[in-house]
């Protein structure tokens, strides 16, 4: 050992002592890679100057105008003038590796305002219908394509799709993750099969959905139109999405675990259940979601299945009722104003009980797991 | 590091009298398997008798892995597998015709290389987990007795007595390992494999590990695979010594008492594998 300490020698049962004083000053610590001043002006130069660059070609010199293609123009020209201005002073491989960093954050920046942009384009148009407290109470039986927003709402609208989506979530989870089970933890033969017909389900447009529920069940069957057909429509929609999902977070489950419950005398049903599930439960509620979020914008399976009217009807399993997206579709296209911003106001409605789901999908999904280890 | 901070932290319970009544040995005889069309494993007969330690020992690749796995029929769940031969367990054949899978697990526990406890539980519910997943039905207060006793005869009770709650997970490797180990034993088996179980452990945790088997040793039958020659000395009574070379399948060379297959090898290759010249 190279320390020299005029202490008396250590004996070697002791407690380890620390070889040297502890210096007095608090280190200095060595700062790697983060902000410089350099590189932040470089930063902020490509973007001020690609912001005047795009604005003088896109809206001056080129015969185009408009929001998100002037923000693509942008996005292009701050790429290609950040790279630039990195190689005048940078090795290529540092401003190369800036330039990426560069990319795929303002792509993620491009996103982010984009999607930005629409939700506050639908608050802008909708918020005259929607900061009244009626539309949230009140149908549109009484209210006319004239009447003053302080009548009439999307009360109807956000009942039934309350309706039709707990009915569709009803019977699409319990198949779908049962699916899923059949997929990932029995397999075989057949099950490539029906993986193949639910992955070519996942991309059957909305519309053919409908149309099998009205052949099938309505005219065929002869149930009448209703809430309870609609959420059949949606189901179909639904179940191989969560099916696809389910089988993927069911998949990353460690074989090790199933091994580990099977020698302990399990049962094939019983490792699923108390092994393989709740280990997977916080991916099988994103599962559940991605299909519901699916399921909750839908227009058309509703329209033919169930039906448009004006009035709430609490009874999914008679008479017509109207949905959220339905409900949109039907008012926005019209040539008043009001139902223009009753529509808009009710696409914003629709996106609060998305969100309003999320969260309390996260919540219930995403209690313990969270120190487990993989 | 000295040995007074190796010394052991779990005080001995008092029901540490061990006997070899009511435990149940191991017989194997001329078992061979594959895997596909590959042969792995040549006629192995072995005999573990009951409430002992035995080591298997020999170079990777060599079907100890194998071997150990189709003792408790989990080699069987591997797509391709195949095999021959008879398994006894207290005279009965393993693999009889109608003998569930399921019930030779019960009574023959298996620990594996990498701690596997299960993330989704806490450390209560993992121990626990055998009893509800081989369907065994105890009150309340057995259940809380069976995963004290586990826990102690793993060695991991004093440690995590005050946080039965918390996931399983959240505790070292090594006491992820010893949380394996009583959630074998809160089955109540009659045999326990252990596949390597100190490979992924550092030494201190070893060392539990180790003492673990030495505090269970007459009261169950062990058989252990390991890479490492001196545990193998430390804490197996009879050894057996696994080689496979390039196009046959692995069988056994010696087997018998450890001290003999340490101290006096009567094949050359085994003496050359425990001396460390090859493997």
């Amino acid at each position: 050992m190279a320390t020299t300490t005029s202490q008396a020698p250590v004996e070697s049962g002791a407690e380890p002592r620390p070889e040297a004083p502890a210096p007095a000053a608090p280190e200095r610590r060595i700062r790697v890679g983060g902000l410089t001043g350099p590189g932040v002006a470089s930063l902020l130069g490509a973007l001020g100057g690609s912001l005047a660059l795009t604005w003088l070609l896109y809206e001056r010199i080129l015969p185009l105008s408009g929001g998100q293609g002037f923000l693509l123009a942008w996005f292009l020209l701050f790429n290609a003038l950040y790279f630039l201005v990195g190689r005048t002073q940078w090795d290529p491989r540092t401003a190369r590796e800036n330039s990426v960093r560069a990319l795929a954050v303002s792509a993620g920046a491009l996103v982010v305002t984009m999607i930005g942009f629409q939700i506050g384009f639908v608050a802008w148009k909708g918020w005259d219908a929607a900061h009244h407290q009626n539309f949230y109470t009140q149908d549109m039986e009484h209210s006319g394509a004239l009447s003053p927003l302080d009548s009439g709402g999307a009360f109807d609208a956000i009942v039934g799709t309350l309706e039709q989506l707990g009915l569709a979530t009803l019977f699409s989870v319990p198949l779908g993750i049962a699916t899923a089970v059949y997929l990932s933890e029995v397999g075989g033969r057949a099950a490539r099969a029906v993986r193949t017909v639910v992955e070519a389900m996942t991309a059957l447009p909305s519309i053919v959905a409908g149309l099998f529920v009205l052949g099938v069940v309505i005219l065929t069957l002869g149930l009448q139109k209703s809430g309870f057909a609609a959420s059949l429509a949606l189901s179909v929609m639904m179940m191989p999405i969560i099916t696809r999902a389910a089988e993927v977070v069911l998949r990353l489950v460690p074989g090790t675990l199933r091994e580990a419950s099977y020698a302990l005398g399990s049962s094939h049903w019983r490792t699923v259940w108390t092994v393989v599930l709740p280990t997977a439960r916080r991916g099988l509620v994103t599962a559940v979601l991605l299909g519901m979020a699916r399921g909750v914008g839908e227009t058309s399976p509703v329209l033919l299945t169930s039906g448009f009217t004006s009035h709430t009807n609490w009874n999914p399993f008679s008479d017509h009722q109207v949905s959220l997206p339905l409900y949109i579709w039907n008012y926005v296209r019209q040539p008043y104003p009001y139902m223009v911003a009753r529509g808009f106001a009710a696409a914003m409605a629709l996106m609060g009980i998305v969100l309003l789901l999320f969260v309390t999908a996260r919540l219930l999904g995403g209690r313990t797991t969270k120190e487990g280890t993989r | 590091m000295t040995d007074a901070d190796l010394a052991p932290t779990v005080q001995m319970p008092a029901v540490q009298a061990a006997t070899a009544t009511g435990t149940h040995g191991l017989e194997t005889r001329a078992v061979s398997a594959w895997f596909g069309e590959r042969k792995v494993l040549d006629r192995v007969s072995l005999t573990m008798p009951a409430g002992q330690v035995t080591a298997l020992i020999g170079p990777s690749g060599c079907g100890k892995s194998t071997y150990l796995r189709l003792l408790n029929r989990m080699h069987e769940m591997v797509r391709g597998a195949g095999l021959a031969g008879e398994v006894l367990l207290d005279g009965d054949d393993v693999y009889a015709p109608g003998r569930l899978p399921a019930s030779v697990r019960r009574r023959i526990g298996m620990v594996f290389q990498r701690p596997n406890p299960f993330p989704a539980m806490s450390i209560y519910d993992n121990v626990a987990s055998g009893l509800k997943l081989a369907g065994i039905k105890v009150t309340h207060q057995e259940r809380d007795e069976l995963v004290e006793t586990s826990l102690v005869r793993a060695g991991l009770w004093t440690e995590v007595r005050d946080r039965l709650k918390t996931p399983g997970g959240a505790l070292s490797g090594g006491q992820q390992q010893r949380l394996c180990i009583a959630r074998s034993l809160a089955v109540s088996p009659d045999v326990l494999l252990m596949d390597e179980p100190c490979s992924a452990l550092d030494p201190t945790s070893t060392r539990r590990v180790e003492e673990t088997i030495e505090l269970l040793r007459g009261r169950l039958t062990i058989v252990i695979v390991t890479h490492n020659m001196q545990q193998a000395q430390r804490v197996s009574q009879r050894c057996a010594f696994f080689l496979a070379s390039h196009d046959t399948p692995g069988r056994v060379v010696e087997s018998g008492p450890t001290e003999q297959l340490f101290d006096s090898p009567r094949d050359e290759r085994t003496s050359d594998y425990v001396n460390g010249r090859f493997g």
